[in-house]
């Protein structure tokens, strides 16, 4: 058994560690928001998909101009990228305004019923927008950096298979830890970044401090969003098909790696998303032959939601959460 | 010249009446004390100025400028500063952050490394401590950093909310010490205590507030002779 595992391992590394790290990137979204307004923002799945059908569209309307054909996939992928998270970035910003801003001293409960209300919505609109133009709801995009690559892991050591993947997902990885690793940046060191720290541990003082709090609540609504909506874009770019539903199970899964770090904590978001996507890939190449077949790959998800029970019974502050120690 | 100029003001916590009428002012270059019990209404004073909390009726001004329910990251750019109760300092960030994050409004790096090393003039203790996280720091320190992140927005006024809570008496005497230090080198300074004799012996002018009203005001110097000020605050 442990054989068939090992020969598995190359694979399950690869797959794992694409899913992780697009867990990752939207589990950012939940932690930022909720480190600022203890608010756990459940429409962030529905921008992630947003981004998904907006990057989609840009694809489908792009490389439908003739001279498009010109330019590299790459750089295209980098517009569509930059173009799609600005505008799930504004989408963001606008939710927040209308949406949380005047629920802003309600009761915690609300806003978050009001969250998931918003996903509905969003759910509802791109769907609509989808059928408008589409005829239907569930689109394919144009087939990107599709090249197989095969990953000579048997030639490392016989224990191993060859893992074998398209380039979409070295893509994917390569552009999530990107993303991850210059929010790192901003938020530990520049100005803005310190005053979103700062915001996040005590509003009150941060506004005595000259801090625009309105305004550094807008700005972590947009990187959220933006980050949001660019790994919607590698979703469309790595699976091809979406619909306006795939916001859902994915946003609960980035929720639950946003846990399983210790939501509220930025680097526990990024080591939850890894973590909850190269166990799911293990799970899912694993389960039946664990189990004797009792159990196969499909309870995957079951075994997300497990490790999130488990999480929440022996350490719920997750991972790299820890009760900070006060002093008054 | 008045730097400070409260009109009158109060102000609500939902139904509930924290200030009835408060008016004070401060001049540039004094140190005025408001002092009273607990719950008398001194830090919503300080919030109602600053524009933490908002206020029914009444005006604020400052040097002149209409401030009545300015929220704070408007009238804090005006050049006061409010040092909150119980020194509030950005726990999980470091000394420095919490010193950067003073000097948030303040453009060119030159202007805010020349305040820090000011700041390092007052308070010695947070240069060596410059990577530390704020909140491992002593009680003592945190207040000092809290000042020191004030001093960062080069304020005029300085206002202080209770410097001295919770800090032991050979601090407190420190923390006095630099609040008159700051006052000669030109800060003006509204100082709200509890610890009444002490805020009253280092203060020009000062006002007794309960139940959110101003009961008596005068220099200082009288209002530690003051019998009722005695009884009620210094026995």
């Amino acid at each position: 058994m442990l054989q068939e595992i090992l020969q598995s391992l190359p694979q399950v590394l690869v797959d794992g560690l694409t899913l992780g790290a697009v867990y990752a990137v939207v589990a950012l979204g939940y932690t930022m928001v909720y480190g600022i307004l203890q608010l756990i923002n459940f429409a962030h799945g529905e921008v992630f998909m947003s981004g998904a059908f907006i990057g989609t569209a840009f694809f489908i309307l792009i490389m439908g101009m003739g001279w498009a054909s010109a330019i590299p996939q790459f750089i295209l992928l980098i517009i569509v990228l930059i173009l799609t998270a600005s505008i799930t970035g504004l989408v963001g910003v606008g939710l927040e305004r209308v949406a949380y801003r005047p629920l802003r001293n309600a009761p915690r409960l609300i806003p978050l019923i009001t969250a998931i209300g918003i996903s509905f919505i969003l759910q509802d609109v791109v769907r609509f927008i989808a059928e408008l133009f589409n005829g239907n709801y569930i689109v394919t995009g144009p087939s990107l950096f599709s090249e197989q690559i095969t990953l000579k892991a048997s030639a490392i050591s016989s224990i191993f298979y060859d893992a074998r993947f398209k380039t979409s997902f070295l893509i994917v990885l390569g552009v999530a830890i990107i993303l991850m690793v210059a929010l790192d940046y901003f938020v530990n060191k520049t100005k803005w970044g310190t005053a979103m720290r700062a915001v996040a541990l005590d509003r009150e003082t941060a506004s005595l401090m000259s801090i625009n709090v309105n305004k550094v609540i807008s700005i972590t609504f947009f990187i959220g969003s933006a980050l949001g909506g660019a790994t919607g874009v590698l979703f469309a770019v790595q699976y091809g098909t979406i619909d306006p539903y795939i916001g859902f199970i994915l946003g609960l899964k980035a929720f639950i790696a946003a846990v399983l770090g210790g939501i509220g904590n930025i680097r526990g978001a990024m080591v939850g998303g890894m973590l909850l996507g190269l166990m799911e890939m293990f799970a899912s190449a694993n389960l039946s032959l664990l189990t004797g077949g009792v159990f196969g790959a499909e309870y995957k998800d079951v075994f997300a939601f497990a490790i999130l029970i488990l999480v929440l019974i022996f350490k719920p502050e997750g991972l790299l959460g820890k009760p900070t120690a006060e002093k008054v | 010249m008045t730097v400070l100029e409260v009109n009158n003001i109060e102000t609500y916590y939902g139904a509930i009446q924290a200030l009835r009428g408060i008016s004070l002012h401060v001049d540039e270059g004094e140190i005025v004390t408001l002092i009273g019990s607990n719950g008398a209404g001194k830090s919503t004073t300080l919030k109602s100025i600053s524009g933490l909390a908002k206020v029914k009726t009444g005006t604020i001004q400052y040097k002149g400028k209409e401030i009545t329910n300015k929220p704070p990251h408007q009238t804090t750019i005006l050049g006061m500063a409010h040092v909150p109760e119980g020194r509030r300092i950005f726990s999980n960030l470091t000394v420095k952050e919490n010193l950067l994050m003073g000097a948030f409004s303040v453009k060119g790096k030159d202007v805010i490394q020349e305040r820090m090393e000011q700041v390092f003039t007052h308070f010695p203790k947070l240069k060596e401590r410059l990577n530390q996280k704020g909140g491992t720091m002593s009680g003592g320190e945190q207040q000092m950093l809290a000042i020191g992140r004030a001093l960062m927005m080069n304020p005029e006024l300085l206002m202080l909310d209770e410097p001295s809570m919770g800090l032991a008496p050979i601090i407190v005497e420190q923390i006095f010490e630099i609040i008159l230090h700051l006052n000669s080198s030109g800060i003006t300074i509204l100082l709200v205590e509890q610890n009444a004799y002490q805020a009253l012996s280092i203060a020009h002018r000062g006002y007794v507030i309960q139940n959110g009203e101003i009961v008596l005001s005068g220099k200082g110097s009288d209002l530690v002779e003051n019998d009722e000020i005695k009884e009620a605050y210094l026995a």
